[in-house]
């Protein structure tokens, strides 16, 4: 009797710690997406609401009006799917080879990719961008873009990808006559479609999120990624438009929830996949 | 004639992406390799070999080592913080989704978007959140009679604020990973335990889930940690490595001095220092993968 009432007790508790800790976690979002719906005079004062008294819809607008805000989320676009589509078209054909051809040195360049994973990319930041400065390449979008074209965790998930599926499938297929691209996009892309769709969310998130290389590598605000523009935007602001700030925080935030809520398995495969890149 | 044909055609397989690592990530470590040993700046037009000058520097000068020092204190509280953390809410949920799914699934969600949301974006919510006088952190430490601190410009408290913020948004992540080892733990091991008498709560844990969690958890740590080495998104966004560099970590320095100063070799070498470091933490993740492919 004693210890059933016990451990309902305990699980009362855990499940009462467990909702607490999540409204931790939320706080920021919710702090956040309070501020932004405020008016200016509401966030001022010294009181804590979290509910506005009345939505202030016009941060949203000053966001947009302001900050470049729009710009950058038309260059975050750009730049995701511009490295997106690169990393595939790269990682693709040379995974397929890795996973269902023999051929000489095809262990030195399976190597070569997982010596690739040790490195992470800020190692690799100085080279680059003498390397685009010597061409004059800098402050484009080929800067944001083409340093990130070889996606050794790309490979690295593909090969594991291919490697699941039955060879015969390919070799009848060469029998048919297929060409070795053909198969390569037209039978084994498609059957590899979960894995690429974890690859695809692990990569945007990774550069919508990124600051640390559009930092570096451009320095007109015409090219600026969202999180660049959230800090022109800060370091512009006075204090009198923080609801506007947060505004645009939340639309740049927005995009990544959503497409996490909408494919929350992927979404947590791929990055949790995403643990074995250095 | 064939044989030819099959070589050419794995070259137009595998050569671009051959060709492209090498080129962005082979290539540059060689180089930033070589430029950690000299005074090169960027724009100049020439360099001298200067040894090991630079790393002198990052060791002895005791404003450049904070960079260092920062970094591991950083992720001596990031690291353990998380997995603890991660540890406990992937426990609570594991058991509760037996009983409730669907909160299960909710919660999950609410602990893992710190994750996935900008990490410069919701940076920019926590200074609000922190702000000395209008945020809601300091606004209810006075309801509660309690002094406000100034989080992200004193010196002695702003590396751990933003060692709690790391832990907020990495949390969720450990979790994840926790909640797969726990899922592959068979459920015949605690029947067994039950058995021999260790049926319930801590019991149940120390004599199944931790052993059985052994290979996650060291996963987990490393995870983490290279996480922390790489703080910079933070201190770029809310300290800048302030006040008087009591925020500067690895990352951020070497941003700072090569691209702000144009001190390539100098920032080269805290490449280095930050690479070795990252490094170390790896090769210890590969060994413990190889001794347990199927963690998905």
């Amino acid at each position: 009797m004693t210890r059933d009432l016990t451990r309902v007790l305990t699980r009362a508790f855990a499940l009462a710690a467990l909702i607490l800790g999540a409204v931790l976690v939320l706080s920021p979002f919710l702090w956040m997406l309070a501020l932004s719906l405020k008016a200016p005079d509401e966030i001022f004062t010294p009181n804590i609401d979290l509910i506005p008294n009345s939505l202030h819809w016009e941060n949203y607008a000053a966001a947009f009006g302001r900050a470049n805000l729009l710009r950058s989320l038309w260059n975050g676009t750009i730049v995701c799917s511009g490295i997106l589509v690169l990393q595939t078209i790269f990682a693709v054909p040379c995974a397929f080879a890795l996973a269902q051809r023999r051929f000489a040195g095809r262990g030195v360049v399976f190597g070569l990719v997982l010596a690739g994973l040790l490195v992470p990319f800020h190692v690799t930041a100085i080279p680059i961008f003498l390397g685009l400065a010597q061409v004059r390449m800098l402050d484009s979008y080929t800067a944001l873009i083409a340093p990130f074209a070889a996606s050794v965790f790309g490979i690295f998930l593909f090969r594991q990808a291919f490697a699941a599926l039955p060879t015969e499938v390919f070799e009848a297929a060469r029998v048919d006559g297929l060409s070795e691209p053909a198969i390569v996009w037209r039978i084994a892309f498609p059957l590899a479609l979960p894995a690429a769709t974890a690859f695809a969310l692990f990569s945007i998130v990774a550069h919508w999120n990124d600051l640390f290389w559009p930092l570096i590598a451009t320095s007109n605000p015409a090219l600026a990624t969202p999180p660049r523009a959230i800090l022109y935007f800060r370091d512009a602001e006075s204090g009198a438009e923080v609801g506007a700030l947060m505004a645009a925080a939340v639309v740049v935030v927005a995009p990544m929830v959503a497409l996490f809520l909408v494919a929350q398995r992927r979404f947590v495969q791929g990055l949790a996949a995403g643990g074995l890149k250095g | 004639m064939t044989r030819r044909r099959e070589t050419l055609t794995t070259l137009v397989l595998v050569g671009p992406a051959t060709l492209a690592m090498t080129m962005l990530i082979f290539v540059p470590v060689v180089v930033v390799a070589g430029l950690s040993f000299t005074d090169y700046q960027f724009g100049a037009h020439s360099l001298n070999f200067v040894g090991l000058d630079n790393y002198r520097t990052l060791f002895t000068d005791p404003q450049a080592r904070r960079a260092v020092t920062n970094t591991l204190l950083y992720a001596a509280v990031v690291i353990p913080g998380t997995c603890t953390l991660g540890l406990l809410v992937a426990l609570g949920l594991h058991s509760l989704a037996i009983r409730a799914p669907r909160a299960a699934a909710v919660l999950r969600a609410a602990y893992f978007l710190p994750v996935a949301a900008t990490l410069v974006a919701m940076a920019v919510a926590w200074q609000m959140l922190l702000h000395p006088n209008l945020g809601l952190v300091n606004q209810m430490l006075a309801a509660a009679g309690l002094p406000g601190q100034r989080w992200l410009s004193d010196r002695g408290l702003v590396l751990y604020t933003l060692a709690v913020i790391g832990i907020w948004q990495s949390l969720g992540y450990a979790m994840v990973l926790f909640l797969a080892g726990l899922a592959a733990i068979p459920p015949q091991l605690y029947d067994a335990a039950e058995v021999d008498g260790a049926g319930e709560g801590w019991d149940r844990f120390w004599t199944v889930t931790w052993p059985m969690l052994g290979p996650t958890t060291l996963f987990v740590l490393v995870i983490t940690a290279t996480g922390a080495f790489r703080a910079f998104e933070t201190v770029a966004t809310l300290t800048k490595g302030g006040p008087a560099f009591a925020s500067d970590v690895l990352v951020y320095a070497m941003y700072r001095e090569g691209f702000v100063y144009f001190k390539a070799g100098y920032s080269a070498a805290i490449t280095m220092v930050f690479f070795v470091l990252t490094l170390a933490v790896t090769v210890l993740k590969f060994r413990v993968l190889e001794n347990r492919v199927h963690y998905r």
